[in-house]
Order: structure tokens, then C-alpha cells, then sequence
């Protein structure tokens, strides 16, 4: 068997994920990147979107959202603000926020204030990250 | 002497609080299981927040807002309370606490002002008029979140320059019996030092950054705020049920005293009456036979 790296997700609501795995890919600020064992020591932030990882061949994906990782001795933490494991997302729900997002953002005018952009930006980053994350578990 | 039907009346009512404090007791050792729950989950991210932060600053050398440390004029004091009261002396002793802080920063000649979480201390401090926000009702079901939103108010503050330096007074929860009301230091950010800093500062520098770690710094910052503000909220929450279940358990056995000395009195009351009762029968047969 390959090398595996230690992959750990925490937030603040609990440990989400320890496990050992082959390859991580993970969703950093300045773009996607992979992680495989024995990497060298890394400190990324993480934006909203998809982190899967392979596991004995098996592929599993979970949706994260901001927070940093960071990699060394072998080992790879992310500490994001929260984690949901494709089965516990409610496509559904994600597929509604992401609608209302959508027309939000559509409706908003120039004059109107940028923390509310920024909001329905980010709701929306949120939603299509989920669903991305839900399709793949139905697949 | 009260008479027998006042004696009873009490005691029934003395029962009735003392239902009501055990249940209060008993409804708080359960939601003090889940704050403790909900502390003990937040606690290894915490951990590696820390661990992380600290192998940064130790690298980082930039300039960043959140650490500019300035000539202090205003301090402003973040007080974390407890919604609900009925908790002993829990919540006056954060606020004593708060009160002693600003008096000494008042002394020194610099501007006071604060920011509460939670009703009881926001209730208090309104009165001064020194409350720039207050924060009321969110203790019972608080999130992430709310942690963010406090955390960035008072980060916009700091940056603008209305206060120079931020401190943080909630109730640490180290056990059950134990919340010990404590101060905080949270801006501007002290670069994390210490033992477990300065052994990672010698890997530190083999670390890569993306992006540089200034900016990862830039990001990193406010989210140390949130950790500790919503650090202090899950301590408050938690205590906040400790120290009502105590004060409750105390009620409690103090009904049953109450029970127990009104009862010494209803006894005696009646034993008395019938005393009194005999003594007219029997006098009322001697007359008779007479």
C-alpha cells in the first residue's frame, strides 16, 4: 500500500474528520491543491468550496468553508469554520439558497452597500460548493 | 403565635418554591452537560488555532492593523454576561470585576467604554450610559456566528481608531463549583510567545506560505478574534448553568430548613390547641360534677 498522509478537519463545533488518507485536494485561496504524503511543510488559507480526499481508492468529498490548513510532519489539519459530509447536506435546501442568492445578486443595483454583496457572494459560494458536494455523493 | 391554617399555608408555599428551584436545578445540570459539550468540542480547534497562530507570528514580521499598538486613550471592555439571572453572584461578581477595570482606567485618564454580551451586564452598565453596543439575547442559542459579528464590530472600532486597546471580562469555567470572573487581553493582538512558540519558530521558517503569510496573517487575525470571543461565550454559557445549579441547590436545601422549622412551629401550635382543648373538657367535667 501507497504512503498515507494524516488528514484531520476541526471546527468549532468538534473534531469532523481523522482519518488516514492517500491524496487530499482542498480548496485554497490562490486556487485548488493536492497533498500527498510527506509533503513539505504548508500553510494555505481556504476558501469556501470542495475538499476531497481518496481513501484505499475510494473517493469522498466534503464541503468546507473559510478557514486555513496547514501541513507538517505528515500530517494535515485544516481548522475551517465549518465541515458537512456530502450525505448530511440537504441538496434541496443548498439548491433553494442558491436561487435566492442568485436573485439577490441579480437585483442588486451600483448604489446599493457592498457588505450586502459581499453577503449574497458568499451565500452563494456556500450553496453552489454544497451542491457541488451533494451531486457527487448521488452519482 | 401565627395560627395553625397561617403555618400550613407557609409551608405549602415553601414546598412550592422549592419544587420550583429543584426543577430549576435539575433543568440547569442538564443544559450544563450540553454547554460543557459544546466547550469541550470547540477546545482542539482552539488548540490548533493557537498552535497555528503561533508558528506564524513567530515567522510574520508585518505591519497589521490589528496590532498596532498605539498611545492608549480609550479602552474598551468587552463584558460577557449571562441572559438570565437566578445564578448567585455570578454575574455581579463579572460586573464588580468590570466596575474595579474601568475605575482604574478612569484614574489613569483614559476613556472607558463597553460592549455587552448577554442581558444582566448590559442592564447594569446601560445605566452609566456607557454602552457603545450591547448584545442581548443570544447567550441561549448562540453560534459562530454571533462570535463573528461581535468580533468584527469590535474590530472596525479598533481600527478607527475610537479604542486603542480592548479587553475581555467573562466568567471562566474551571469546574463545576469553580467560575472564577476573569480578564483578557484581546487587542491589539500579542504576537503568541512562549515555550511551545519558540520551539516552532525554528521550523517556522521552512514553512510555505500560500499566500505570503502576511496576508495568510491578514485573514488569521480576525478569526483569532472570533475564537475568543466565542471562547469566552461557550465559558459563560457553561458557568452560567454551573452557577445556577449551585445557587439552586442552595435554595432548595434552603426551603427544606424553612420546611423543617415550620413544621417545629405547626407541631408545637397544635399541641398547644389540643393542650388547651383538654384542659376545657376537663374542666368543664368537673364543673359538671360539682
Amino acid at each position: 500500500m501507497a504512503e498515507t498522509i494524516e488528514l484531520e478537519v476541526v471546527t468549532p463545533s468538534g473534531p469532523v474528520v481523522s482519518e488516514d488518507v492517500d491524496i487530499v485536494t482542498a480548496p485554497g485561496s490562490g486556487g485548488v491543491f493536492g497533498v500527498l504524503a510527506n509533503h513539505a511543510p504548508f500553510l494555505s488559507t481556504i476558501k469556501v468550496g470542495e475538499l476531497s480526499y481518496k481513501k484505499q481508492g475510494k473517493e469522498y468529498s466534503l464541503m468546507v468553508s473559510g478557514g486555513f490548513c496547514e501541513v507538517s510532519s505528515n500530517k494535515i489539519t485544516f481548522i475551517v469554520e465549518s465541515c458537512e459530509k456530502g450525505s448530511d447536506i440537504d441538496i434541496d435546501r443548498a439548491l433553494l439558497a442558491k436561487e435566492r442568492a442568485e436573485k439577490r445578486l441579480a437585483q442588486m443595483t451600483g448604489k446599493q452597500e457592498k457588505i450586502n454583496e459581499a453577503r449574497a457572494q458568499a451565500a452563494l459560494q456556500r450553496a453552489l460548493a454544497r451542491v457541488r458536494v451533494a451531486e457527487k455523493r448521488g452519482r | 403565635m401565627a395560627s395553625l391554617k397561617e403555618i400550613s399555608t407557609k409551608i405549602a408555599g415553601v414546598k412550592k418554591t422549592s419544587q420550583i428551584t429543584k426543577a430549576m436545578n435539575m433543568v440547569s445540570a442538564s443544559k450544563l452537560r450540553g454547554a460543557q459539550l459544546k466547550m469541550e468540542n470547540f477546545h482542539p480547534y482552539a488548540e490548533k488555532f493557537n498552535a497555528t497562530m503561533a508558528n506564524l507570528s513567530s515567522g510574520a514580521t508585518g505591519e497589521y492593523p490589528l496590532m498596532e499598538v498605539r498611545d492608549v486613550k480609550t479602552v474598551e471592555i468587552l463584558v460577557v454576561t449571562s441572559d438570565r439571572g437566578l445564578c448567585g453572584s455570578f454575574n455581579s461578581n463579572i460586573i464588580r470585576m468590570a466596575e474595579k477595570l474601568a475605575a482604574k482606567y478612569e484614574a489613569e485618564g483614559k476613556k472607558v467604554s463597553f460592549v455587552c454580551v448577554g442581558k444582566k451586564g448590559s442592564n447594569y452598565f446601560r445605566k452609566r450610559g456607557l454602552v457603545r453596543t450591547a448584545y442581548r439575547d443570544i447567550m441561549g442559542t448562540f453560534q459562530m456566528f454571533n462570535a463573528r459579528q461581535i468580533a468584527q464590530d469590535i474590530a472596525a472600532n479598533f481600527e478607527a481608531g475610537e479604542a486603542d486597546e480592548v479587553k475581555v471580562i467573562y466568567g471562566h469555567f474551571r469546574s463545576v463549583a469553580r467560575q472564577i470572573p476573569t480578564t483578557i487581553h484581546l487587542l491589539p493582538v500579542k504576537p503568541i510567545e512562549g515555550a511551545e512558540g519558540a520551539a516552532a519558530a525554528g521550523q517556522s521558517s521552512d514553512y510555505i506560505y500560500e499566500p505570503s503569510s502576511d496576508q495568510i496573517m491578514e485573514v488569521l487575525l480576525p478569526l483569532y478574534m472570533n475564537v475568543m470571543v466565542f471562547n469566552s461565550m461557550l465559558h459563560i454559557g457553561a458557568s452560567e448553568h454551573a452557577a445556577r445549579m449551585t445557587a439552586m441547590d442552595n435554595a432548595t436545601n434552603a426551603c427544606n430548613d424553612i420546611v423543617k422549622d415550620l413544621t417545629m412551629i405547626f407541631n408545637k401550635a397544635r399541641q398547644a390547641a389540643i393542650t388547651g382543648d383538654l384542659m376545657d373538657i376537663v374542666g368543664g367535667a368537673e364543673a359538671l360534677k360539682g
